[in-house]
């Protein structure tokens, strides 16, 4: 306990992003039920974790490759468990994406939620705690619990706090997870039982140096363990039949977490851990998993166009998304997985947007119906604005977030095998015709009379609106920002699974900086 | 025959928590018929003895881990742990029933609590037994006191009824365990267990006699009534539903984790070098108990009768540590006992609290929010039930976790993938009660709830912090098990 007292105290900045929501946690618990003091402080807590988190950056960017800001603390004599957790390129931005989207949510929760809602922020910072512990979390073990730890919160948020049906419907959400990701415990044990090790660092160097290898049965048992637990949270098709109606009967701020962050739990185990931990399996299903993330995409795509329900499309369209972000992963190769990592914060920012304003929609009329609006844009000229930034990011226009992700996602599976990018890019086309008609019956079209109240967004409605289009247009526009240091981690990561790179990208002596402008140095390793 | 028949002074002192333990139940008692009006003193001292005992059975304070009267009893860091178990169970039922007993109004409270000292006693020497003659003295004192507990409602027909059956299927069980024990001493001329081990065959693959077949096959029955273990399961569901809230968490717990620690204390010392033969059976029970458990949970809408189904489950998942027959197996499920024991007092503790007088509301439905009614109660009603589910950071979890490693280094890849499976599909009914407390309005009936009496939340704080504990630090008590563990299978 002294050492990793020590650790605090010397600004182990990771311990601390970690350990802010968790006191935050405490501290919003034990205050007075009816007063503006929880909200204070999940501000306040939430606000410091992204500070703290800010600070990740400088040491993670110097070595994306490699975990930064380590924490490495044994769990007890007899226990080989540890509360090992690094930052590397992956994480990093992750980690980033997280802490930056709590405070939003807990505006959005200070707007949205009627009642109990001292509750609701303590159970965003149990959540947050969960989320950044998944993260960083580099034994298998620790990352099982903060994984639990994230789902026992919003399962609490969508029971708790959501529509009429929204008991039946978080209990569905619940047992789909949990089945999955005891198959992922099981999957640990396993591991364990073959390396005598919990930590993932340690098992990818005992795999590499050849100490163990783990044979076809092992890998198969180890991957479709960690496999469940993945595809459910992510989801992936046709595991995905809790997801419409969770995000669908979920209170509003729980949707934004949801589809923002806690989809991308389900992406980066696979990146981290799925295609790592037993590296030839993953490769001998990729292409079925691939199928599969192409059926979703699709799939998505069609279901979002039928839906007469604004956030039941946007969660269809969550599913498209994610399925290129699979897709992106099973392609094994350096532009699939950088589009991958690259999506899921693009994704994050331009999903939780439109969930927001979706929110700021149903805050004025209290219906998600498209048919009870019409005409918005006459009323909310500003409103009608922003959506159709945020819109257009998810569609993949240009310049805006999205399309750099789906560039080299599109990219990356076109090396892998054309055929999956000719039917994935289905999705992208398809993508435009649900967003485009649905905003254009919400927004344009007749002014539905009953709606004449509407108004605006007001000054406050701004403070989450601002950050998030600012970072719409910064990945957009300045990717580089992001991107040495996302191939670097994903450089190292397709490394390790001892994979042939199909496409080496040289690393020179200025570091990983250099990456994306080397482009024309890419060389066959063949 | 040794020289002096007056065994030496240590084997009193290793026996010094039951001599306390039976002196505080006979004052409980005699108080008990001299004493008018409230008994809530009684239920202090019976406290009182608990602790006692329980500081007693600290290693070093008046035990010296050794053997006591001529190998009866072993006294080793095995039996110490368990008799720590079964002593903190009692005190934690105790605590927990003192305001229920006053709330029911029953001019009999000395009883209860002398029958719970009594039953503790049984259980103490169940888990310290070295002989099977002990085992069998153990289980007696400690059943008789618990059928007894279970009818203590002497007025309620479904307490009868599920008294009753108790008595006779435990009974019957019984007698599978001495028959067992007399088919072992025919054909091997002994009932002690380290005796019976050298008897047995060194060569795994070598043949057992048949008698020696059917006695382990008797002994199997015999305790797998006591723990309810499928296919001798049925009798659980209706006890726990018909008995006293307090009395079902104590029998759910206490008397459950000394059968379990003798069942790890025969099969692991006697019956280890023929484990090849014995395995696969607990490989079948232990599957069959947690599908008949958690299945059966699945359509309850009783609360007490579901947390029965779930107790059947739960065993289930202890089978699976004895079917690894492992050292690590033994200690998994030594914590996993202790941790189990824990969460369930607590759940049944809150149970028995809203449930109200004359018991009018155990339905799941009558908990709806009590999230509102009484926020402290239902979040720790959540925590037991989090820790019911293997949710991390609990105690349930940190049990689940070793008992499923136990496993797979057994190399039972199966077992484990389906025991998962099964802990998957008990979260569906575990959540009904965190739907009720959390997610739906209460209804008008069950509105008026008192805020629960100051002994009473005592014990649900102290099982809830009990529960953590072993979830965030379990480092401790798992080193312990993990010691005594290797010391029962090591010798």
């Amino acid at each position: 306990m002294d050492s990793f007292l020590a650790s605090v105290l010397s600004f182990n900045y990771l311990a601390l992003t970690l350990f802010i929501p968790l006191i935050g946690f405490f501290v919003v618990t034990a205050c007075p039920r009816r007063s503006r003091l929880p909200f204070f402080y999940a501000m306040v807590s939430s606000l410091g974790a992204f500070i703290a988190a800010l600070r990740l950056i400088r040491p993670a960017l110097a070595h994306p490759e490699g975990f930064t800001s380590q924490i490495d603390q044994s769990w007890g004599a007899g226990t080989n468990i540890r509360l090992h957790m690094g930052v590397d390129g992956i994480s990093l931005w992750l980690i980033l994406l997280t802490t930056f989207l709590l405070p939003m949510a807990v505006w959005a929760t200070e707007k949205m939620v009627k009642e109990r809602r001292k509750s609701f922020f303590a159970m965003l910072m149990l959540f947050e705690f969960g989320l950044i512990g998944v993260f960083s979390a580099l034994d298998l073990v620790a990352f099982y619990v903060f994984w639990e730890v994230a789902l026992v919160p919003m399962y609490l948020m969508v029971g708790g706090w959501g529509g009429a049906n929204a008991f039946k419907v978080s209990v569905k959400f619940f047992v789909y997870t949990m089945a999955g990701s005891v198959l992922m415990l099981g999957s640990i044990l396993y591991l364990h039982s073959l390396t005598g090790s919990f930590d993932y660092v340690d098992i990818l160097k005992s795999v590499s140096s050849g100490q163990v290898s783990f044979s076809a049965r092992d890998q198969l048992f180890i991957f479709f363990g960690l496999l469940a637990a993945f595809a459910v949270k992510a989801p992936i098709f046709p595991l995905h039949t809790w997801l419409p109606n969770t995000y669908a009967e979920a209170p509003m701020p729980a949707t934004f977490l949801l589809a923002a962050v806690m989809s991308k739990m389900g992406t980066y185990g696979l990146l981290r851990f799925g295609i790592t931990m037993a590296p030839n399996a993953a490769h001998r299903f990729a292409p079925w998993i691939a199928l599969c993330a192409i059926i979703g995409i699709v799939y998505g795509a069609l279901l979002a166009l039928v839906q007469p329900n604004i956030k039941r499309l946007i969660a269809y369209s969550s599913l498209s998304h994610v399925g290129f972000i699979v897709l992106g992963i099973f392609s094994f190769n350096q532009q699939g997985a950088d589009g991958a990592v690259f999506q899921m914060l693009a994704h994050g920012v331009s999903t939780g947007a439109l969930f927001l304003l979706a929110g700021y929609l149903q805050v004025r009329r209290h219906s998600m119906e498209i048919a009870d609006f019409g005409g918005v844009a006459v009323l909310a000229p500003r409103l009608a604005a922003v959506f159709s930034i945020a819109l257009f990011a998810s569609i993949g226009l240009p310049t805006l977030s999205n399309f750099v992700g789906e560039f080299l996602l599109l990219q990356g599976a076109a090396i892998a095998n054309f055929r999956w990018a000719v039917f994935a890019a289905l999705g992208v086309i398809l993508s435009a015709a649900y967003m485009l008609w649905m905003y254009q019956r919400t927004f344009f079209g007749k002014l539905n009379p009953e709606i004449e109240h509407f108004h605006d967004l007001q000054w406050r409605d701004w403070v989450p609106v601002v950050p998030l289009v600012a970072m719409m247009v910064w990945l957009g526009c300045y990717s580089q920002t992001f991107m040495p240091s996302i191939s670097a981690a994903n450089y190292q990561l397709l490394d390790n699974t001892n994979m042939t790179n199909q496409y080496r990208v040289k690393l020179d002596a200025s570091g990983a900086r250099a990456i994306l402008n080397a482009q024309p140095e890419v060389t066959h390793a063949r | 025959m040794p020289a002096n028949f007056m065994p030496p002074v240590a084997d009193y002192l290793r026996v010094s928590p039951e001599i306390l333990l039976t002196f505080f139940g006979i004052v409980v008692m005699m108080l008990e018929a001299v004493s008018k009006g409230k008994r809530t003193y009684l239920g202090v001292i019976a406290l009182l003895g608990l602790v006692a005992a329980f500081v007693a059975n600290v290693p070093g304070l008046l035990v010296s881990p050794g053997a006591a009267f001529q190998d009866m009893l072993a006294v080793d860091s095995y039996g110490i742990f368990f008799r720590a178990v079964v002593i903190g169970v009692g005190f934690l039922s105790i605590l927990a029933s003192l305001s229920y007993l006053d709330r029911e109004d029953s001019n009999a409270g000395g009883e209860f609590y002398a029958l719970i000292l009594f039953s503790v006693v049984g259980q103490c020497i169940m888990v310290t037994a070295a002989d099977l003659i002990m085992v069998f003295i153990g289980l007696e004192i400690s059943s008789i006191a618990t059928y007894v507990l279970a009818g203590f409602l002497r007025d309620d027909r479904r307490n009868n009824e599920a008294a009753l059956k108790y008595f006779l299927l435990g009974s019957f069980a019984t007698a599978f365990l001495l028959y067992g024990t007399a088919w072992l001493f025919g054909s091997l001329g002994s009932t002690n267990l380290e005796q019976i081990r050298k008897m047995m065959p060194d060569n795994p693959t070598a043949s057992i006699s048949a008698i020696v077949a059917v006695a382990v096959a008797l002994i199997f029955v015999g305790l797998g009534f006591k723990v309810s273990v499928a296919p001798f399961q049925m009798w659980a569901p209706d006890v726990y539903q018909g008995a006293a809230a307090p009395a079902s968490g104590f029998m759910s717990a206490g008397p459950k984790a000394a059968a379990f620690a003798v069942f790890f204390r025969i099969f692991m010392t006697s019956f280890l070098p023929i484990h090849e033969r014995w395995a696969w059976l607990m490989w079948g029970c232990a599957l069959g108990t947690m599908l008949i458990g958690n299945l059966g949970a699945l359509l309850q809408t009783n609360v007490k009768r579901m947390l029965g189904y779930s107790s059947i489950a739960h065993a289930g998942y202890v089978l699976v540590a004895l079917a690894a027959a492992s050292s690590i197996g033994v200690s998994s499920a030594m914590f996993y006992l202790c941790s189990y024991a824990v969460m369930n007092i607590g759940a049944f503790a809150v149970i028995g609290y809203v449930a109200s007088r004359n018991e009018r509301f155990v339905k799941i439905e009558d908990l709806a929010g009590l999230g509102r009614r009484q926020p402290a109660a239902a979040a720790l009603l959540s925590i037991f039930v989090f820790s019911l589910i293997g949710v991390p950071l609990t105690g349930g979890f940190v049990g689940k976790f070793y008992i499923f490693q136990a496993a797979l280094n057994s190399h039972l890849v199966w077992l484990t993938v389906l025991g998962l499976i099964n802990s998957a599909i008990a979260a569906y009914y575990y959540l009904k009660i965190i739907v009720a407390i959390y997610m739906r309005q209460p209804d008008v009936a069950t509105m008026q709830l008192e805020a629960p009496p100051f002994t009473l939340r005592l014990a649900m704080w102290v099982s809830a912090i009990g529960v953590l504990v072993l979830g965030l630090f379990p480092a401790p008590l798992l080193q312990f098990a993990t010691s005594s563990a290797a010391s029962l299978a090591g010798k």
